[in-house]
């Protein structure tokens, strides 16, 4: 976005341009506040005192084409610019090419935007024409691989016109450069459940694949997310999967005391206990032991809730009687 | 083990007592300084822009400091006769954001009848796609945000039955990602903020049972980092607004001593601009209103007695929810 106080050599207002003597500009009607207005920025006035004319006039003009690109140039938060800018599109029959390549260049320099994204959604949708959306959405997601717009971008362009193909490897790359990158792992289940499913076979392959990563980061909140993820379409639930449990078991014996590890084997405790498989691992009395810890030592900003937990798992105890302890 | 967590430090010289006589000077004089750059670049979003100072002002009891018969003048005139949409500002076309802004802000002056209601009404269920979800404008954006725009608009009006609740909740409820949360639109991360507008839809169309609340719950117990402060997704810095989107969701699922209280408390307190008024987004950055209004309400939420009750779902006064007979729900422990 460019500074309100651009003194750029060789502007010259819209006040001051012979071809626009015909318009009339039409200043800010501000509203709830008192008439003291201080030249704020004489270009970001001008400017707009003229987009509120042509807006005014309903001009179908190159023109106010011309105009909107000022007034994006000065704002491009400003939603009724765009609204207007693809009205005008519209009228002119403009070529939406140029207009694909113009709207990128804006994306570049505010890449945190709902309207430019929403821009160039809408002319995507108006020429059908997909093919370069994976890769500016992935220049932007490089120089910031959390931009949800971007994202978003990418998910809808992906889910209407079938771009599947390719996606695990971009995923994956992004990962090996940030393996806390949680919106790679968000997209990473997009893919497998819009495209890949979730067959035996890959809910395996998929579990492998985040032990690995845990193995290399331990507490990774969005890792441990992602794995009870997958797991939701394992029919043997979070205590059953034995490469799962020897993983975590392991973890634990090498005294490893990551919050997510231990949440994860309380969960797989609860899991179990529901599912009457309690055993030697997973069962109340190990839970209450592992809330306990995370209450007192291992996370203790959140001690409430792990006290809740403890609660929880008090009753199951006394309501079913444990017999497993360790 | 790594423990490398995003996060910032808090100085040992941050305010650290509530400053309200300063944040409703900035409030009173911010839409006076219209030399502000601040001020010309915002113009597309001023009806928000009144929602926030003045819902800030009402939880100050500083209300009378806002020149209520303009702001009640300025929404008449942003109303749209033909689609009845609300816009930002004059000459701006109508958006579902400032439709319920502008009922907000109508809603704490007891001046619904400023507006033509069936116009909202109109407009509104106008936005209504078939699978449930919201547009935000007629360019077609789809967002849950604008699900929580729509029923949060037509239940200050009393008019949930020009839409199709069931499937409004369906939309959302199929936003609803593996770690719980929610995301703008199916398949979309997890998002504190998103997840404040899913639960707030739930909580309006009473379906909270629909929630895994405590899966929801400790997700968004996670965002409270060392400083205090919460992030809004995983590995992100700090942020003040997220105390508001994170505290009022956890308020909806009744979960919200499950955050230490006092460490948020102490990073809330630490955004606020000492000389200027205002919080803003992290210590020491530049405030604004927005994260004014959600700093007051986050603090509401703690249980500051300087400051009026808030409504977890609308935010806005209590008093006004209780005035509108608004009972949302809050999920039972």
């Amino acid at each position: 976005m460019s500074d309100c106080d651009d003194n750029d050599a060789g502007w010259i207002f819209y006040k001051d341009r012979p071809d626009w003597s015909d318009v009339k500009p039409v200043p800010e009607d501000d509203g709830p506040t008192p008439v003291v207005v201080i030249a704020h920025s004489e270009k970001f006035e001008d400017v707009y005192d003229y987009f509120r004319a042509v807006l005014q006039n309903d001009e179908k003009s190159e023109r106010a084409l011309e105009l909107t690109k000022d007034a994006v140039e000065l704002n491009a938060a400003n939603y009724t610019v765009w609204q207007y800018r693809r009205e005008l599109l519209k009228a002119l029959g403009t070529d939406l090419r140029s207009e694909l390549d113009y709207v990128e260049s804006v994306i570049r320099l505010s890449p945190k935007n709902y309207q430019v994204w929403h821009h160039r959604r809408v002319l995507v949708e108006w020429l059908q024409d997909p093919s370069h959306e994976l890769d500016l959405t992935e220049e932007a997601l490089l120089q910031d691989p959390k931009n949800y717009h971007a994202w978003q971008h990418r998910q809808w362009a992906m889910k209407t016109f079938g771009l599947y193909d390719t996606e695990i490897e971009f995923v994956d790359s992004l990962l090996t450069e940030d393996v806390r990158n949680n919106s790679a792992w968000n997209q990473r289940y997009f893919v497998h459940n819009n495209y890949t499913g979730w067959s035996d076979i890959n809910v395996q392959k998929e579990i492998s694949y985040t032990l690995e990563k845990i193995k290399f980061v331990k507490n990774n909140e969005s890792a441990w997310n992602y794995l009870r993820g997958v797991l939701i379409h394992d029919k043997r639930g979070l205590n059953g999967n034995g490469l799962v449990t020897s993983f975590c078991e392991e973890l634990y014996r090498n005294r490893c005391r990551s919050p997510f590890l231990l949440a994860f084997i309380i969960d797989a405790c609860e899991d179990a206990i529901k599912k009457n498989e309690a055993d030697g691992c997973h069962n109340a009395i190990r839970a209450i032991e592992l809330c306990d810890a995370l209450a007192t030592k291992y996370d203790k900003i959140r001690e409430k809730y792990w006290k809740y937990l403890s609660n929880r798992f008090q009753k199951y105890k006394s309501e079913n009687g444990d017999n497993h302890s360790v | 083990m790594s423990f490398k967590t995003k996060d910032v430090v808090l100085s040992a010289d941050r305010p650290k007592s509530l400053l309200i006589p300063k944040h409703a000077d900035y409030l009173a004089s911010y839409g006076l300084n219209k030399d502000d750059f601040e001020y010309c670049m915002t113009e597309y979003l001023r009806m928000s822009g009144i929602y926030w100072s003045l819902t800030a002002m009402e939880l100050m009891d500083q209300t009378s400091r806002m020149p209520k018969d303009d702001i009640i003048q300025f929404i008449t005139s942003c109303q749209d006769n033909e689609s009845g949409g609300i816009s930002a500002s004059n000459g701006h076309d109508p958006h579902m954001l400032y439709t319920l802004s502008a009922v907000q802000v109508l809603a704490m002056y007891d001046r619904l009848d400023a507006i033509d209601v069936d116009g909202v009404v109109r407009y509104v269920s106008s936005m209504q796609q078939e699978d449930g979800s919201f547009y935000g404008d007629k360019w077609g954006e789809v967002d849950t945000r604008f699900s929580f725009c729509a029923v949060m608009t037509l239940s200050l009006l009393h008019r949930l039955d020009a839409i199709n609740v069931n499937k409004a909740v369906d939309f959302v409820l199929s936003c609803m990602n593996f770690d719980g949360g929610f995301g703008s639109k199916p398949g979309s991360e997890s998002h504190a903020g998103l997840i404040y507008c899913c639960v707030g839809t739930l909580s309006i169309c009473n379906r909270m049972d629909a929630l895994k609340a405590d899966e929801l719950a400790w997700w968004l117990c996670e965002r409270q980092l060392p400083s205090g402060g919460l992030n809004g997704r995983p590995e992100k810095l700090p942020d003040l607004c997220y105390s508001w989107w994170v505290m009022a969701s956890l308020s909806m699922l009744n979960r919200i001593h499950w955050v230490d209280k006092d460490n948020l408390e102490q990073y809330i307190l630490a955004c606020q601009d000492a000389e200027s008024g205002g919080f803003s987004d992290r210590p020491g950055d530049i405030p604004d209103p927005f994260h004014t209004l959600f700093g007051l309400a986050g603090l509401s939420l703690l249980g500051n007695s300087s400051i009026k009750r808030v409504n977890p779902t609308y935010c806005m006064p209590q008093e006004t929810i209780d005035r509108l007979r608004l009972e949302p729900q809050i999920l039972l422990i």
